[in-house]
């Protein structure tokens, strides 16, 4: 096909420690091959089961550029199968999310399938005797994916029959998503309306990075932060006046470099990290009536003072989410093109916590996360300035080189200074294994 | 004193022209100091507070809209965006004399350009009015946009 299919050492030349070449974020061919084996061999988040609550609920949504559904199949699992009928090729379901009773059943020629893909039924079967159907792909119904695991209600999927297992790609970094859900009381967390949908013309690797990109706050949100610090000092509150909840949402953005400086980022095997190791932009909300005590009672003092004392910002699952524990916030980047890309930002409810949590919550999404966001606008803005300049023949390397070490090692959890660049490279360190793995010059040499 | 049913309508029409003229201090100067902008993410949305909204802003977060629309580093909007919005003759669904508040339900067409991209959104807007000191002022304002939930890019200035 191109320059990069089935050519490792390409791939991997694209990477250099410090630097990144171009062509990751505007390469249709590329892009294809991220589909086709980063998307395939790494394990990429689905959705939350409290999207699919009871027996033949669905959700459908894509992994990588593969159309999916999740579904509660009938004995309360959750199934994730391909979303495409085994007989022509149409989507089974195009609505977003409903419930469609005990089977599935195609609005073409009306082959039917159980909520688990295995085929259910053929309008005159007949047809198909003597035809050698039974030995046939589609005789076996809709397509599953690779594997499926359900975390503590996050629904992650591999779509490679075989590769890496949950907890080795994985690891350590489920810490964040034990620490987001036992903020429940109950352990549980529930989603919270529909997401917003927000379209990026530009990389969707941009936005991945941008998670953990602690040196533009202070510059790109000045707009915005800087004016909520600006119009609240004018206002002259008297001394000790608490701050409104949009602006203890708003206001720490605007926080000088030593704050994130100090604030730390580690960085885990297979390019997961999270920025906010010793504090974060959600350490100083102010606390709930009764809150407190609910998690006592659950976990006992200790335990819930170190679930409440751990103020992750932004933890970065790779290849295409993020998620913010203290506020039970997730965010899917999903990608359409080399230059465009689906934001998709949920919003989570505490099951038995307080609901003021959620309105909190539901109030950062729509100041930072919408399309009518005034924080969203100015990241926007840059990610497609960047896509724009990337065309430029002038340099064709990226620059990720702050605090950049020589032999860095990513197969070791590490914690640096808040403004580490050092989380990106590990991206791309992940990136390029992820990509190459089922390369077929690597099968062979590994052979 | 009361007030007309073309008085309404004319509050209407001017609300929109100061937004496509971009005279905002005057807008601002138009609404109740505890009145919301409301934008609903999903059709027939009745939670504003629990689950997420395009916006829901009261009149310190559309102060700073507007201040932020025209910072010097408000990058986003250089080069400026413009909007503009045709609107039909609204309904006056409530008339409350002797309380002093009114309801319109206004339908439009919202317009917003910048660089060489446009788009249009169909809108319904919803306002709560009241007579304040002799004159008309916006309680709370609700706009549904009519593909709420589809995937939009930046909405700059306010539909
Ligand atoms: S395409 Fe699905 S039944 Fe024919
Ligand atoms: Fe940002």
């Amino acid at each position: 096909m191109g320059r990069y299919a089935d050519n490792p050492a390409a791939i991997r030349a694209l990477f250099r420690g410090n630097e990144v070449h171009r062509d990751v974020y505007v390469d249709q061919e590329i892009y294809r091959l991220e589909m086709r084996h980063l998307f395939a061999n790494a394990w990429v988040f689905v959705g939350h089961e409290s999207q699919t609550p009871n027996k033949g609920d669905y959700f459908s949504t894509q992994v990588g550029d593969q159309p999916v559904i999740q579904v509660r199949h009938s004995d309360g699992e959750v199934h994730v199968l391909h979303n495409r009928c085994p007989h022509k090729g149409t989507k089974i379901v195009i609505d977003r999310a409903g419930n469609t009773g005990k089977f599935f059943r195609c609005p073409y020629h009306a082959w039917s399938f159980k909520t688990d893909g295995c085929l259910l039924a053929i309008p005159l079967k007949k047809g198909y005797e003597n035809t050698g159907f039974e030995n046939s792909d589609s005789k076996k119904g809709m397509r599953a994916v690779g594997e499926v695991r359900n975390y503590r209600g996050f629904i992650f999927c591999r779509l490679a029959e075989i590769g890496i297992s949950f907890e080795d790609f994985f690891g350590e970094s489920l810490s964040s998503i034990d620490n987001m859900v036992d903020r429940s009381p109950a352990g549980r967390l529930e989603v919270a309306g529909p997401p917003l949908r927000y379209m990026h013309h530009c990389n969707w690797k941009m936005l991945v990075e941008n998670q953990t990109d602690t040196c533009h706050p202070m510059v790109a949100h000045e707009s915005s932060a800087g004016t909520a610090v600006k119009l609240w000092e004018e206002l002259d509150m008297p001394e000790g006046t608490p701050l409104p909840p949009a602006m203890e949402i708003i206001a720490p953005f605007m926080s000088p470099y030593e704050f994130f400086e100090n604030m730390g980022i580690r960085t885990w095997p297979n390019g997961h990290g999270h920025t906010g190791v010793h504090h974060s932009i959600h350490s100083n909300y102010s606390t709930i009536p009764g809150y407190m005590d609910k998690m006592v009672g659950a976990y006992g003092e200790e335990k819930a003072k170190a679930i409440l004392d751990e103020n992750r910002h932004n933890t970065v699952y790779f290849p295409n989410i993020m998620i913010k524990g203290p506020i039970q916030q997730l965010r899917v980047f999903i990608p359409l093109a080399a230059d465009k890309t689906l934001v998709e930002s949920y919003i989570y409810r505490l099951v038995d916590g307080p609901e003021q949590l959620t309105a909190r919550t539901a109030m950062y999404n729509r100041m930072i996360n919408a399309p009518t966001s005034i924080v969203g606008h100015d990241d926007l803005e840059m990610y497609e300035r960047a896509q724009e300049g990337l065309q430029s023949d002038g340099m064709e390397w990226v620059n990720i080189q702050r605090l950049y070490e020589e032999d860095e090692d990513f197969s070791e959890e590490k914690v640096e200074n808040g403004t580490t660049e050092r989380q990106m490279r590990n991206q791309f360190d992940a990136w390029v294994k992820f990509m190459t793995c089922d390369m077929d010059d690597v099968r062979e040499a590994a052979e | 004193m009361s007030v007309s049913r073309d008085q309404l309508i004319d509050f209407i029409y001017d609300e929109v022209r100061m937004l496509d003229e971009g005279r905002y201090d005057e807008w601002l100067a138009l609404w109740l100091k505890d009145g919301h902008y409301w934008m609903p993410l999903d059709y027939n949305q009745t939670d504003p507070v629990n689950v997420t909204s395009l916006m829901y802003e009261d009149l310190f977060m559309l102060k700073l809209r507007v201040e932020r629309l025209n910072g010097a580093r408000t990058f986003s909007q250089k080069p400026k965006s413009r909007c503009h919005h045709v609107i039909q003759r609204p309904f006056v669904d409530e008339i409350d004399v002797a309380g002093g508040t009114y309801v319109t339900t206004t339908f439009m067409h919202y317009v917003e350009t910048r660089l060489d991209e446009q788009f249009l959104l169909a809108l319904t807007a919803r306002h709560e009015l009241a007579l304040v000191d002799g004159k008309l002022r916006i309680a709370n304002k609700r706009v549904d946009i009519l593909n709420c939930d589809a995937a939009f890019r930046n909405i700059q200035l306010l539909p």
